[in-house]
Formats: C-alpha cells, structure tokens, sequence
C-alpha cells in the first residue's frame, strides 16, 4: 500500500503524528494511544517503545534505550516492526530533517 | 454488581439540538424541537467529571451544532484538564480565528468538518443554508491551527455518484482522516428514505472507486468507507452491544446507550439532573434493558453469531420491525427482512423523488411530532 514511502532508517528521527497522544489509563490498567474518533490499548513493549517516541530522538538511539532498561533482550528487528506498523496506521510520522 | 459490565469508554455529548444547518439525514430525533431546556454549564461539568470517573477517555461534543453553546471553551478546558481526548464534531458555521485559537487554547484534540458534497449546489440544497464557500475556509483555517483535518462526509443516493470529486476535494484539501459515512436510517433520515437510499450499484461503484484512491494515496490519507448495513446480509455490532462502551447524553439531558435510543417506547431514560452517571450506567433499567443476551428472541438467541453481532440495533428493529427486543432487520434470517429488501428496491425502480425532502427544521419538527 506505502511502495511510495521509503523504509524507516536508524537516523530517522520518529514523532506522534499531529492529533495522536500516549496516556495511561486507570480505568483499564493500561497505556493506550488517542487519536481522531479512536483508540487503541497497547501492549507494554508497544508503550515502551512509544514512550520513547518523542520528536527529538532517532531510532537508534530509542533501541539504545531501550536495550538499557530490558537487557538481555535484541529489540531491534521489534522496534522497527512496531515503528512500521505506527507509520501505516497514521500514528507516527518522521521529522523531516 | 458493577465489575460484571464493562465502562463505558466514549462519551457523547450532544451539547444543543440548535443549528444552523437543516440537513435531510440529520440523526437528531425527528421531535427535537420538544426537547427540554438544555443543560446548564454547570450540569456538563459534572458530567464530564462523572464519565471520566467511569473510564470514559473519547469524547465527543456534537449537537446540533455545539459551536451554539457559548460555554464550548469552558467545557473544552475542563475536558482537557481531566484527560479526555475532546472532539468537536461541527459544521464549521460559528468557527473563526478567535474561536479556533480559544480552543486550541482551551487543549481540544482535534476537529470533524463535515461537509455534503463536493459541489456547492448539492452541499448547500442539502444542508439548505450556503455553506459551501465557508466550510473550505474553515477547512484551511483547521490546518493552519495544526490540527489533524477530519472530513466527514454523509453518503446517499444524490451524492456517491460524485465520489470521486469528493476524494479529489479531500486530496486538495490535504485531509488526513476521511470519513465517507453512509447514511443510517434515523430520525431525519429515516423520515427521508425514500429520497436518501442508493442502489446497490452505487455502492458498489463507491466502494470501487474508494479502493482505486486508497491504493494511490497509501498513508497519506485513511480512508473509511463501510457498505452501509441495509446492503449487507447480517447486522453491524451496534454500538459494540448496548450499554457495554457508548454513552450518549442528550441536550436535555438523557443518559441514552445510543444517540437514537430515545425513540424506543417503553423505556425510561434516566436525566442526568436527577442521577449521578455511575448510578445510570450501572443500575438503570434502560441501561440494562438489552444488556447481555438474555433479552432476545430467536432467531437471534440460539445464533452462534449474536456474540459478534450482538443481535444488531434495536433502534432499526424497532423502526422498522416494530419491536426493539427483536432481530435488527437487516439480517436475512429476521422475519421482517422483507422490508429492508423492498425499500432497496423501491429506490432501484423509484425514478423521480416520490417526496419532498423534509428538511431538518423546528416547523418540520412540531409538524412531523404531532402526528
């Protein structure tokens, strides 16, 4: 559906897209990502990875992050799905450089 | 009691039944103009506070037009401070650049602009006002606030032959979330079927060119676009089950599962002036009148497939079977499917309008009521 888009690099730098914002939720134990006339409950490797998303950090350097905080664990190839699967949803964009 | 139902997660505050716009295919109850007086500033504050308490996070402000409401901003800032995702459902009448500041200001999320057509003509017979001109300049104006652009189109027979004007508009229009909503037969529209249904090679047609654009938009633009439920063999899930995660409130007032609710007979809807949402949500009767499955009759209550469907809307199994406790219609195993099938085929063979459109007005209104 996206052939046109260019696949996701380390440099990239991700943001939420406009209208999309990340909050926990008391009322369903969970973080869950808002945007126009929907929602979605995330999983919390989706949340982690989310919460990291903030318009000023690249890719590598969220996987670096995370890396710190769950060691032991090889989260790139995840991080670049999830990133993808954002980018097609319309949740994420990618600051034009 | 109440860790037996889910909380609701959307909320829907139908601030005012007043508008500017007169639309054929208005939701809004038919006899709106015997609403009661509308609720005052302090009593949707409440409102606000109490559905967040019970989980709700997606809210919608709808009317009517909830421009009207000179409290918007009010509202809106009370919603942001206590988490909502605030939306503002509006025909864009009433919108400028000091309103949309204020709002923004005030922490609203984002914007749906409706429009009716793509051309002016049919936009403004539709909506029986000129607001044609107006909506684009609110379109651009939304865009330069740095919101999202929502549009909102209403489909039906005069207008899904122009879809593929409509989607070059939204092109042009660099909108980001298009929602091609097939009308559904309520209140005003239902009063104007006979004008208002396609055929089903208009659908078809539609849904053809929809999926053409969305193959060359890719991401850019999400487009929704769902076979209306009369063209389809078996219900949509309603409101994902009565009383189970939508929770309309009326300008007047009622606490309803679904923003048509109020035309079922027999049920008392509970007022927020006289009952605290937790109490309404949980215990009311009206409320727990459909709740589960223990309401139905067959065929629905041996389906295997009422857990997914949930045995459909009760407002169209009444309007159109008689019988809100029954099968919706739309289902090819109800007994009054019959009736769906016939109005599709009246729409095929009725060449000229067999009507005049009822437009959405406080005469037509009273008129319309008093019968």
């Amino acid at each position: 559906m996206a052939a046109a888009r260019e696949p996701l690099r380390p440099d990239d730098v991700p943001m939420l897209a406009a209208g999309v914002r990340l909050q926990w939720e008391p009322a369903q134990q969970s973080d869950v990502l808002l945007y126009p006339e929907g929602m979605v409950k995330l999983s919390q490797s989706a949340a982690e990875i989310l919460k990291r998303v903030d318009g000023v950090t690249a890719v590598d350097a969220i996987i670096a992050s995370l890396q710190q905080a769950f060691p032991g664990a090889d989260l790139r190839a995840d991080v670049f799905e999830f990133l993808g699967i954002g980018r097609e949803r319309g949740w994420i964009g990618i600051k034009v450089r | 009691m109440e860790s037996k139902f889910d909380n609701p997660l959307w909320l829907l505050a139908e601030l005012t039944y007043r508008c500017p716009l007169h639309c054929v295919f208005c939701s809004n109850p038919i006899d709106y103009a015997r609403s009661g007086p509308e609720l005052a500033t302090e009593d949707w504050l409440r409102v606000l506070r109490e559905g967040r308490e019970l989980g709700a996070v997606q809210l919608g402000f709808s009317g009517g037009e909830p421009l009207v409401r000179e409290d918007l901003e009010v509202l809106v800032r009370e919603a942001h401070a206590l988490g909502y995702y605030a939306n503002l459902i509006t025909s864009g009448v009433g919108l400028d650049e000091r309103r949309i500041a204020a709002l923004r200001d005030a922490g609203l999320d984002h914007i749906q602009l409706s429009f009716q057509d793509s051309t002016r003509e049919l936009n403004d017979f539709l909506s029986h006002t000129r607001t044609f001109d107006l909506k684009h300049r609110i379109a651009r104006l939304i865009k330069r606030h740095g919101y999202p652009m929502v549009l909102n189109v209403v489909l039906h027979r005069y207008n899904l032959d122009h879809i593929e004007t409509i989607l070059e508009m939204a092109e042009r229009l660099e909108v980001e979330y298009l929602e091609l909503a097939n009308t559904q037969y309520y209140g005003w529209a239902f009063q104007n079927r006979r004008l208002l249904l396609p055929t089903r090679q208009q659908i078809e047609r539609a849904e053809a060119a929809v999926n053409r654009f969305r193959a060359r938009i890719g991401t850019r633009m999400r487009v929704y676009f769902v076979v209306p439920d009369y063209f389809e063999q078996r219900p949509k899930p309603c409101m994902n089950g009565w009383g189970k995660v939508f929770l309309a409130i009326t300008a007047d007032g009622l606490a309803l599962p679904c923003h048509s609710a109020r035309i079922i007979p027999g049920l008392e809807f509970p007022n927020v002036r006289d009952l605290g949402l937790k109490s309404i949500w949980y215990e009311s009767a009206a409320f727990n009148a459909f709740r589960g499955f223990g309401w139905m009759k067959e065929p629905c209550r041996s389906c295997p497939e009422r857990f997914k469907d949930f045995g459909g809307c009760r407002c169209q199994a009444f309007l159109v079977g008689g019988d809100a406790a029954e099968a919706d219609p739309v289902c090819d195993l109800s007994p009054h499917h019959g009736r769906i099938a016939a109005a599709i085929e009246g729409a095929a063979h009725g060449s000229a309008a067999p009507q005049a459109p009822y437009f959405r007005d406080d005469q037509n209104s009273r008129l319309l009521s008093s019968r």
